[in-house]
């Protein structure tokens, strides 16, 4: 096992600093890459116009999902080193939903927020004002809040743990799923667009 | 670089402002998803991470809290998750990765003739009216973040490619709550 460098002592936290600041640039430059400054072309998703945050989120998934994989299968990453986020289902189907909801409202989530300040976009730096005061308000609500932050807690837990299946076949069923997602999101985006175009050739005289 | 005075507000054809320079079409969604997904394998190889992004929000709130009210900062147990005992909370993972995401999607923005001062809105909605929306969309989601324990970065593009259970909970729950508020907030948008 040569990874993950870091947790195996190649270097130490001065250098994971740096590390974390590019990593960040790539992270930030795909996202405006894709669009993803833009609160209109994010929220185009949820009115099945341009299905561009399910291709993206979804082609990045496996592309990470398959690397991670095939690194741990050769030997090279040691997956138990990577840090997972201990699950709390109540706590975070909670969350998921409260997160879907600031989606469509507020038009970013945090880091194409972060994106869209940086190319000049004033919603987004509001909304990035409103994330701020929402933290130091869920930090004062804490007291009432702990225990549904705690809600459902299991642990660290993974889909081919808790049902059981091998992680390659949950692999598998990933990468087809997403391909027949990424078909089905092109056909409903060519619907929605001679929808449309139908509906304005209606409005016309 | 001329690019800084680009005024054209995103992809579509300009229909009324004169343009210094047109705003490139965005990139192929694919092409960005693999370019995303290379940059988070090469967090987990390097770091033994993922990417983020609300954990930055927590520390500069934690550590703003401390320099106002140090006492309770330091009792509130939310914020004293992001204050360490030795050490900035500035200092953070997190922070310096999201610093880099703003260098990063400003260097695209520029590359691509797409940064300008604008408002995202629809035809429907007045400036006032979106930017009251994009506040307390934050406020909104900062609760969600905070519940999650992370966001569309930390939870659903980290802990989705790692299998993780609560990531893909959460992540089905991120768009079902937004397909059902879409059809409320339309007049923002469409």
């Amino acid at each position: 096992m040569n990874a993950p460098l870091y947790k195996l002592g190649y270097f130490g936290d001065e250098t994971s600093m740096i590390l974390a600041f590019v990593l960040g640039i790539g992270f930030g430059f795909f996202l405006e890459r894709a669009g993803f400054g833009s609160a209109r072309k994010l929220v185009a998703q949820f009115y099945l116009r341009d299905l561009a945050v399910f291709k993206v989120m979804f082609s990045a998934i496996i592309t990470a999902m398959l690397g991670v994989t095939y690194l741990a299968w050769v030997g090279i990453l040691d997956l138990s080193l990577v840090y997972l986020v201990p699950t709390h289902w109540i706590a975070q189907i909670i969350g998921g939903l409260l997160l879907g909801v600031g989606f469509v409202v507020g038009g970013y989530c945090p880091g194409t927020s972060i994106a869209s300040s940086a190319t000049g976009r004033i919603d987004g730096l509001v909304y990035v004002g409103g994330f701020a005061v929402g933290t130091l308000g869920f930090a004062i609500a804490w007291p009432l809040l702990e225990g549904l932050y705690s809600a459902g807690a299991i642990g660290p837990a993974t889909l081919p743990g808790t049902f059981d299946l091998s992680h390659g076949l949950i692999v598998f069923a990933v990468v087809v799923l997403a391909v027949a997602g990424f078909a089905g999101a092109t056909w409903v985006e060519r619907k929605m667009a001679a929808r449309d175009a139908a509906a304005a050739t209606e409005r016309a005289p | 670089m001329d690019s800084v005075t680009t005024v054209a507000a995103d992809a579509r054809p300009a229909k009324h402002a004169e343009p210094v320079r047109a705003a490139q079409p965005y990139t192929n969604p694919y092409v960005a998803g693999i370019g995303l997904g290379l940059v988070l394998l090469a967090a987990f190889v390097l770091v033994g991470r993922g990417l983020g992004a609300s954990g930055a929000f927590n520390s500069t709130i934690a550590w703003v809290t401390s320099k106002l009210a140090p006492d309770y900062a330091h009792s509130n147990q939310f914020l004293a998750g992001y204050l360490p005992e030795d050490g900035h909370p500035l200092k953070a993972w997190l922070v310096f990765e999201v610093l880099g995401v703003a260098v990063g999607a400003l260097l695209s923005g520029l590359l691509a003739n797409r940064v300008s001062v604008t408002v995202e809105r629809g035809p429907r909605i007045s400036v006032a009216g979106r930017l009251a929306l994009a506040f307390v969309g934050g406020i909104l989601m900062a609760f969600g973040a905070a519940f999650a324990r992370g966001c569309t970065s930390g939870q659903a593009l980290t802990g989705g490619a790692l299998l993780n259970l609560g990531s893909w909970m959460f992540m089905l729950c991120v768009f079902g709550g937004a397909y059902a508020t879409a059809w409320f907030v339309r007049r923002q948008w469409r």
